[in-house]
């Protein structure tokens, strides 16, 4: 599996009779911004938890980094990052508290550690705010410091669930800015989202829609292939289409 | 080893900033000894009695006098009515009804056994036991000083003579049988279980609460560091806190320490890793701080009332002395007792021990096997 950040072949998870990733199949190239949508519910989640190694598949094949998620999955955690939707960072500890923690679990070096939390309360705009408790930062940086966390230990690839979400307008175009810099800088950049616009950030999209993968290609040749203005027009059709499907074909 | 050097850092930074927690781990075992020591008595004290004398004889005035002497027994009333006296044992007035029958002095003093009655309330059973044992030894110590002598009529044991053999007993080891010196070690035990069960796994159980677990479970971090992590914060507030208990026991409660100081904090170290893996096997069953306090709880109440602290193990019914075996609470509260008030060393305490250490291997190898990064 050379080449290949990461590689899924139908990959299947269920939870009793529900199947929430349905035989899902795609491949992430190296240093892309790979972009995963879907409306609530439809599965974006139980994939990157999958692919994580949070969530065991029920079927298929997924290789992250070049290792298989059954039998490898410690190894490939030394090489991802994560960022979950649920804000995971301890709000009890400071800002500089947090990043020494998350360091010293990746066995980062004292020196490393330092420049790289000067990096992040750089990046971040943090400034004083280093030595408070991160129970009392604004959504914005907090989304921006768990970012920085995910990506404290140079992985390969870092997953990103919905971490945008609740964010306003200018908080986001920084975070984009910081998904841009890490992916200049190597890094294969996995994100979900409900944010269509952002879709157009990505060098590759899929559409998930009720557990399946029914669209993959840049924006410009799914707007092509749709023939739409915008992502979120062929958003609405593969919805709509969804709709069509289950009133008529069944 | 790095890792887990900075999972402690976290840890003991959580504990420290912990303004609602930290006051109540270091206070409790100073409470729990206080209150506990004190409330949790067997000892009886002034239980008021209706004297129902129907002699009016110097012999019989004299046995109450005894009673009252004693310093356990209050006498509330003297009458000749049998059925005042009841009125006023149904009204939970009184606890006890001693009767002496008419010529009683008459036999007596002519060396014929004569009878008296005891009526006792025995809804609490545990003191009825005690009143009627207390009873015996003031009339034993009646019949001493005379020729006749008394047998003392109860429902369950009729007829009990007093005269022919005289019992002196001498009670060993705790020879004022001290009910602070038999409580005091035990409840040093509940305080190093509660802090084992509870504070380890509910520590966890909050982690996935918040879902910062599954920030540490995509980290490669290893399950063992992890539950060594968890494990040896609270095994370190665990053992000063026995510290402080029995600092507290000695200088305190003047408990004599016959055993080894060092003994008892080996095995209690055993112990603490014995209990917190059992709260760290109830963290990788539930998924939040109510499913696991509740089942923490179950488990305590059940331990605790059977392990030997409120009640004696000896006077359990033989199914339940066979369950105790597995409570692993019942040997350490044992264990206290005898390294404490009986100055036992390791030879006498070797098997159990061997045993908690077993039990402590099992649990932690099942929390470990248990705690899984990836659900399935």
């Amino acid at each position: 599996m050379p080449d290949k950040a990461i590689i899924a072949e139908n990959l299947t998870r269920k939870f009793g009779d529900f199947t929430a990733v349905d035989q899902v199949s795609f491949d992430v190239e190296k240093g892309e911004i790979f972009g995963f949508l879907g409306a609530n519910g439809a599965g974006k989640t139980t994939a990157i938890r999958i692919l994580t190694g949070l969530l065991a598949p029920t079927s298929g094949k997924a290789f992250v980094a070049g290792l298989n998620v059954y039998t490898e999955m410690e190894k490939i955690k030394k090489s991802i990052g994560y960022m979950s939707q649920k804000f995971s960072l301890y709000d009890d500890l400071t800002v500089r508290e947090n990043i020494r923690f998350y360091g010293g679990i990746y066995g980062l070096p004292r020196s490393i550690l330092k420049q790289k939390t000067d990096e992040i309360i750089e990046i971040v705009g943090l400034g004083d705010a280093v030595n408070k408790r991160v129970a009392s930062l604004p959504l914005g940086w907090k989304q921006k410091l768990a970012f920085s966390v995910s990506i404290l230990h140079n992985p390969d690839i870092v997953f990103l669930d919905e971490p945008t979400s609740g964010v306003d307008p200018i908080t986001r175009r920084q975070f984009w800015e910081m998904i841009y810099e890490a992916s200049e800088n190597g890094i294969t950049i996995f994100v979900t989202t409900h944010y269509l616009d952002e879709a157009e950030y990505c060098d590759r999209v899929s559409i998930m829609v009720d557990g399946r993968i029914d669209a993959l290609d840049t924006p410009a040749g799914l707007k092509k292939t749709f023939n739409a203005d915008s992502i979120e027009e062929v958003f609405i059709r593969l919805a709509r289409k969804e709709v069509w499907d289950e009133r008529y074909q069944s | 080893m790095q890792t887990i050097r900075f999972l402690l850092y976290k840890e003991f930074l959580q504990i420290f900033r912990n303004r609602v927690m930290l006051p109540i781990l270091f206070i409790m075992p100073v409470v729990q000894l206080l209150v506990l020591s004190f409330a949790a008595t067997y000892e009886l004290k002034e239980v008021h009695f209706v004297l129902v004398d129907l002699d009016h004889s110097p012999s019989s005035r004299d046995l109450s006098a005894k009673f009252q002497a004693s310093g356990y027994f209050a006498l509330a009333d003297a009458t000749s009515n049998i059925e005042e006296a009841i009125t006023m044992m149904d009204r939970g007035e009184i606890r006890m009804i001693l009767t002496i029958p008419q010529n009683f002095h008459r036999d007596i003093t002519i060396g014929r056994p004569a009878p008296v009655q005891l009526m006792i309330d025995a809804v609490d059973g545990v003191s009825a036991g005690l009143i009627q044992s207390y009873s015996g030894a003031i009339i034993r110590d009646f019949n001493s000083d005379r020729k006749g002598g008394i047998f003392l009529q109860t429902i369950s044991q009729p007829n009990q003579q007093y005269q022919s053999i005289n019992v002196i007993p001498v009670y060993w080891y705790n020879p004022d049988l001290n009910y602070i010196n038999f409580m005091v070690p035990g409840i040093l035990v509940v305080l190093v279980t509660m802090i084992g069960v509870f504070l380890s796994g509910m520590n966890i159980v909050r982690e996935k609460e918040i879902g910062t677990i599954e920030q540490l479970n995509v980290t490669p971090i290893r399950k063992y560091q992890f539950i060594t992590g968890k494990l040896i914060p609270f095994w370190i507030i665990g053992m000063v806190d026995l510290l402080i208990g029995l600092a507290l026991a000695r200088y305190g409660f003047n408990i004599p320490f016959l055993g080894s100081l060092w003994l008892i904090l080996a095995v209690a170290g055993i112990y603490l890793v014995l209990v917190q893996s059992v709260g760290l096997l109830i963290s990788t069953i539930t998924s939040t701080q109510q499913q696991a306090m509740f089942i923490a709880w179950f488990m305590m109440v059940i331990f605790i009332l059977m392990g030997g602290l409120f009640t004696p193990i000896e006077s359990m019914p033989v199914w339940a002395q066979n369950l105790t075996l597995a409570n692993p609470v019942a040997w350490f509260i044992k264990i206290m007792r005898m390294v404490l008030l009986k100055g036992a060393g390791w030879y006498e305490i070797k098997w159990m021990v061997l045993l908690l250490t077993g039990m402590a291997a099992f649990f932690i190898a099942a929390s470990i096997n248990r705690y899984n990064k990836t659900s399935s």
